[in-house]
């Protein structure tokens, strides 16, 4: 017999209290419900959220200078290879996995492509199909040592951090760097070149998004409503598409004002203003992953495996595919990444991806709640982290000036990663009950 | 050997087996063991450590082949190659160690692997699979859990032990293997736990019950089958048996006309000692 859909069609019987059936929350049971929820450990992006606006409170006083809108670009454009690496890294950390070549390997793949853009000429497409197909390729071998070999995730990946440091230099040669001109490459990070969103693209984005965000809100609600389901109350749904709204109105205005910041005869007539490309980029990505692992049955199987692997196994998940996979979107998405920071460098050189690459990116997920543990973590959480990580950079930059400020922004940022994975601890065990 | 004729009246088990043998390498674990479950009804399987519980057990569901002997799955002979040919049959094992993943909610555990999707896109469809757990714990009347959206790391043991179980008959399960579920519970969780196994087999379920507790067995089950050192010392009607039978049944293979006879057990006990 089938209990699940017999209870469908069949009424309880006489007397029998239907305890978790038709059920809608008010605003104040909403707000206990998640009260409750916070108590339980499960902080979510609260902490890396509440940190980025103090952060920023605490610079705009500090620095002057510090909300400018060229500021802000720089700082979007600056962050934006360190969000995407971080987004693939919140997938191997769902699995309480490592991945310490995620910066090299963004290196030697932004190499790779730099190598056949300048050196083969290929045209940009190319170059960048093929960065991206070798960190797919990176990813399997990667999890295929991890999951059918059994070599520990941060043993591989070390050794792997090691050799695909020597591939930079090889591939690079000589000269120690290469300068690329694409046009296309260099457009996404605008940052040696003027070239952004015209206006209106900016407001038709920000359009797009908050309609798409809302329909999909409202469709969900409406769904679980007319199933019976507990939901948000309305006004909590409003409240956040609003803020959506009026948070992105207020980036895309800003980002209107012509950030031209010495006028010469070189510059004059010359506009910088716009929404820079690097933004619907980061967006669709955002997208694109947030579905694929809160949607899908991949995604549900990817926290299974990174909450209890053995009993995952048991509900016959292939925990083997789903291993080598995450590894697979990590390397793809460190390959991206490494493109996006050759855009923003206009080239590569011999240190490419080396450095704190890594570690700023792993950073930025935990900042952003996501678990060193496993089973943990969101893709949004790298976007929240990784503005965390920039905000420290750029408001430390000029707070310590001298020869020393480079080393205090490290030790900085060192302690926040090190809090943030004290978050993670501490919260982890106020949710378990056992 | 004294065997469980069933109620009066009663149809064909719905699992039955005769002569199970399984060995690994030289040691026989399992030696013709016969066993029955019928739906509607709590089966207890006891035994000492060591007995081939747990080996018996996972010959039903699939993890083990067996060697030799018969397995009737509702009158028909049927080969149980793999976990997922057990499930396909109806067959659940709810495991000592529960499997269920902590930071997953109880609707996400309960269909964990068997995701319900929707539209073409196969996007999860969250409402339904809510709809149906919330019904399904409605059916077995589970009622200390606040919301199906509690993280399983939230639950106590007894409410976890309650998640596994009825994760179990989410499916189109006859029937219900539950291994050791009260082992870990205070006595209040216990005693929810026992109704919650009681109420299984009163929907029409054929549970199995492993337990070392001889208070649970006696409390919940209708029939009770007692292997002694890898053979079945005697399967027989609740009823029928007293405490302190089933204690001698489990610690020496028979008790007064019960159980195995004198010669059987000096040769379990003989080849045990052997191996």
């Amino acid at each position: 017999m089938t209990i699940g859909n017999d209870a469908l069609s069949q009424p309880l019987r006489q007397g029998e209290e239907q305890p978790f059936l038709v059920r809608s929350l008010g605003p104040r049971e909403y707000a206990l419900d998640y009260v409750q929820r916070l108590r339980g450990g499960e902080m979510g992006a609260i902490p890396g959220l509440l940190g980025l606006v103090v952060l920023v409170i605490l610079f705009s006083f500090l620095q002057s200078g510090f909300l400018s809108a060229y500021n802000v670009e720089n700082m979007v454009i600056d962050g934006a290879p360190t969000i995407i690496m971080a987004m693939g890294l919140v997938f191997v950390l769902l699995l309480g996995e490592i991945d310490l070549s995620a910066g090299t390997a963004s290196g030697a793949t932004a190499v790779l492509a730099a190598v056949l853009l300048v050196r083969h000429n290929v045209s940009w497409i190319v170059a960048a199909l093929a960065a991206g197909l070798v960190g797919a390729i990176i990813g399997a071998f990667i999890g295929w040592l991890r999951a059918k070999v059994g070599i520990p995730s941060f043993v591989i990946t070390l050794a792997a951090f090691l050799s695909f440091q020597g591939v930079t230099v090889i591939l690079i040669g000589g000269g120690g760097s290469i300068l690329v001109t694409d046009h296309t490459l260099l457009a996404l990070e605008s940052a040696s070149i003027s070239d952004y969103m015209p206006l209106w693209g900016g407001w038709v984005l920000l359009a797009v998004l908050v309609l798409g965000y809302a329909a999909v809100k409202f469709r969900t609600l409406t769904k679980r409503r007319s199933s019976g389901l507990a939901t948000e109350p309305n006004e909590v749904a409003l409240v956040k598409v609003a803020a959506l709204a009026a948070g992105g109105a207020l980036f895309v205005y800003y980002m209107g004002i012509n950030r031209i910041v010495t006028h010469t005869f070189l510059t004059a007539g010359q506009t910088s203003e716009g929404v820079p490309w690097i933004v619907p980029f980061l967006l669709i990505l955002l997208f694109a992953l947030t579905f694929l692992l809160g949607r899908t049955r991949y995604g549900r199987h990817v926290y299974a495996v990174g909450g209890n692997d053995e009993a995952a196994r048991r509900a016959g998940i292939r925990v083997d595919v789903v291993r080598v996979s995450v590894f697979v979107i990590c390397s793809f998405l460190a390959a991206l990444a490494g493109l996006v920071q050759m855009s923003a460098q206009a080239g590569v050189n011999s240190a490419q991806g080396g450095g704190n690459t890594l570690l700023l990116a792993v950073g930025a997920a935990v900042i952003g709640g996501t678990s060193l543990f496993g089973g943990r973590g969101r893709v949004i959480d790298a976007v929240i982290g990784g503005a965390v990580v920039e905000v420290i950079s750029y408001g430390m930059s000029d707070l310590i000036s001298g020869s020393n400020g480079p080393g205090w922004q490290l030790i900085i940022t060192g302690i926040v990663l090190l809090v943030a994975a004290g978050f993670d601890a501490v919260s982890r065990r106020a949710g378990s009950r056992q | 050997m004294s065997v469980d004729a069933g109620p009066r009246g009663a149809s064909e088990p719905i699992l039955r087996l005769r002569g199970i043998q399984k060995s690994f390498g030289p040691v026989s674990v399992l030696k013709g063991v016969n066993f029955e479950a019928r739906s509607g009804e709590v089966t207890a399987l006891v035994g000492d450590n060591g007995a081939g519980k747990s080996t018996l057990v996972k010959c039903i569901g699939g993890t083990y082949t067996i060697d030799e002997g018969e397995y009737l799955y509702d009158g028909k002979p049927v080969h149980v190659h793999s976990p997922r040919a057990a499930s396909a049959l109806g067959i659940e094992i709810v495991y000592q160690d529960l499997a269920l993943c902590e930071n997953l909610d109880i609707v996400q555990n309960m269909f964990l692997g068997r995701e319900e999707v929707t539209g073409a896109a196969r996007t999860l469809d969250e409402a339904r699979m809510e709809l149906l757990a919330g019904q399904t714990l409605a059916s077995l009347s589970v009622r200390t859990v606040k919301s199906v959206r509690q993280k399983v790391s939230s639950l106590s043991g007894g409410q976890r032990q309650t998640v596994a179980i009825a994760k179990s008959v989410l499916w189109n399960s006859k029937l219900v293997i539950l291994d050791e579920p009260t082992a870990a519970l205070g006595v209040a969780q216990t005693a929810q736990v026992l109704d919650l196994v009681r109420r299984l087999a009163d929907q029409g379920l054929a549970v199995v019950l492993i337990s070392h507790n001889m208070n649970d067995v006696l409390q919940v089950s209708d029939s009770i089958a007692a292997l002694y050192l890898g053979q079945m010392a005697a399967q027989v009607r609740r009823s029928q048996v007293t405490h302190t039978q089933i204690v001698e049944l489990i610690t020496a293979g028979r008790s007064g006309d019960l159980g195995l006879t004198s010669s059987a057990t000096a040769a379990v006990e003989g080849n045990g000692a052997r191996a």
